[in-house]
């Protein structure tokens, strides 16, 4: 089976200066995978480099099988980046921008509005302007037109941030059903406990490099004892 | 191409239509010109008479200047860029969405001023075949070349005084061919104001196709 991801020594630009400094990584179809490390480690800027948006200058970069080096737009358009912006028209209603970013990502209305129903943004405001919500309703607009698109590689930064906790389950609940429905998930998140428990693996980017990888404890209770001590330390590898 | 034009043009007439910027900002402004060029020359010495095409269009200009900002300001908002580069839309259908909503803009400013052109220097005309086809012409134009130059300086800091320095020496021609059709319907003779207009809808092609191809490379660089 072909990784959705697969980075080999990727060295990508922040302007004119890298960013990544020779990453190495591996994800499979279907799988969730947590990114973790300090603030400026370089966590949005690899998941905006494996949305296409940042150039690869150097190193072996394939997402959903295409080159980023060469063909990257053909892979933004198979993406959904939940970035810190929350990528919305603040003069538009919740229901003209979810509409909007799903035609434009030629995704069914069916979807849009479905996703406005799992988000809690079916009621009084989807009508509203985007520019009189709070941050924590922004964030959950954003986070429905990201599930509205459909995407085959769902690149979540910080997706908890600003919501409250029953929308936090929801979220979960939307990333598990997407990664269940085939679709590949690459999150970073400061919330770790939460974060872990939703991740399949974890890897730790520390000043632009891949430096460890990690079994999470909801994979590794199902897969191996040696989670199952409440002591045990998670296996810990290089990448890949 | 054409279905992503015509969302793009949709959401930025939706976006308008809901700020009216264009209604409770730009179209005072334009009217407010009108005014100063009133004081500043005498109506009675005939100067304002012979000077009104060239006053209308200079207005037009402004208007676009800020009509091509308020269209690349949204875009520049919260991460809207990147969700453009994200989308899957053309560029070239980006590109002519966002045209169509800027022309469409101008065209009802330019009604406005029309208007006021009537009632505040009590211009007439007759050649109204040509002031019409002008109009087309020169909006098709100035939005065409104001969407490639707006994108261009879009990713600038400095875009808010960079786009008038260098739209308006591009849109000299526009200016020139547009005012000389204007006074050829006002002096009632509109057969030398047809090559005018030529001159404008070649203008307007040129950057249309120029715009459709460069538009995608400056979005990505901006």
């Amino acid at each position: 089976m072909e990784p959705v991801v697969h980075l080999r020594s990727a060295v990508s630009l922040l302007g004119r200066f890298p960013a990544l400094a020779g990453v190495d990584l591996d994800v499979d179809p279907g799988e969730i995978v947590l990114l973790q490390g300090p603030n400026g480690a370089g966590k949005t800027t690899l998941l905006r480099t494996l949305a296409g948006l940042l150039p690869v200058v150097s190193g072996t970069a394939e997402v959903l099988g295409h080159d980023l080096r060469t063909d990257a737009k053909a892979v933004r358009r198979r993406v959904g980046l939940l970035g810190h912006a929350t990528m919305l028209y603040d003069e538009l209603t919740v229901a003209d921008n979810v509409r909007f970013w799903a035609r434009a990502a030629k995704a069914r209305p069916a979807d849009a509005e479905a996703a406005m129903v799992e988000l809690g943004l079916d009621g009084r405001l989807r009508d509203v302007t985007v520019a009189r919500l709070s941050a924590g309703q922004r964030r959950r607009a954003a986070i429905a037109v990201t599930v509205a698109r459909r995407p085959e590689l769902w690149l979540l930064d910080e997706p908890h941030a600003g919501l409250d906790a029953a929308t936090r389950d929801v979220v979960d609940g939307l990333v598990r059903r997407a990664a269940d429905a085939g679709a590949t998930v690459v999150v970073a998140s400061h919330e770790l406990e939460r974060a872990t428990a939703l991740a399949g693996r974890s890897v730790t980017i520390v000043g632009g490099v891949i430096e460890h990888a990690a079994e999470s404890e909801s994979r590794s209770e199902g897969q191996g004892q040696a989670a199952s001590e409440p002591d045990a330390e998670p296996e810990v590898a290089r990448v890949p | 191409m054409f279905r992503d034009a015509l969302l793009v043009a949709g959401k930025d007439l939706r976006v308008e239509a809901r700020s009216r910027v264009a209604l409770n900002q730009v179209a005072p402004f334009a009217l407010l010109v009108l005014i100063l060029f009133a004081f500043a020359l005498d109506p009675d010495s005939g100067v304002l008479d012979r000077a009104t095409p060239g006053l209308y269009w200079i207005a037009v200009l402004f208007c676009a200047l800020l009509a091509i900002q308020r269209a690349f300001a949204i875009e520049a908002a919260d991460g809207n860029r990147d969700a453009l580069r994200l989308s899957g839309l053309e560029p070239a259908g980006i590109y002519l969405g966002k045209m169509a909503a800027i022309a469409a803009q101008l065209a009802v400013l330019e009604i406005l001023l029309g208007l006021g052109v009537v009632l505040l220097y009590g211009s007439h005309s007759s050649g109204w075949p040509l002031l019409i086809c002008t109009c087309l012409a020169a909006t098709a134009g100035i939005a065409a070349a104001g969407t490639l130059y707006g994108v261009l300086a879009a990713g600038l800091r400095v875009r808010e005084t960079l786009l008038p320095l260098l739209l308006l020496p591009v849109l000299a021609p526009v200016l020139i061919g547009s005012t000389r059709a204007f006074e050829a319907a006002r002096d009632g003779t509109p057969g030398e104001g047809w090559p005018w207009v030529g001159l404008l809808a070649v203008f307007a092609l040129t950057y249309t196709i120029f715009g459709a191809f460069g538009f995608g490379p400056l979005l990505e660089e901006s």
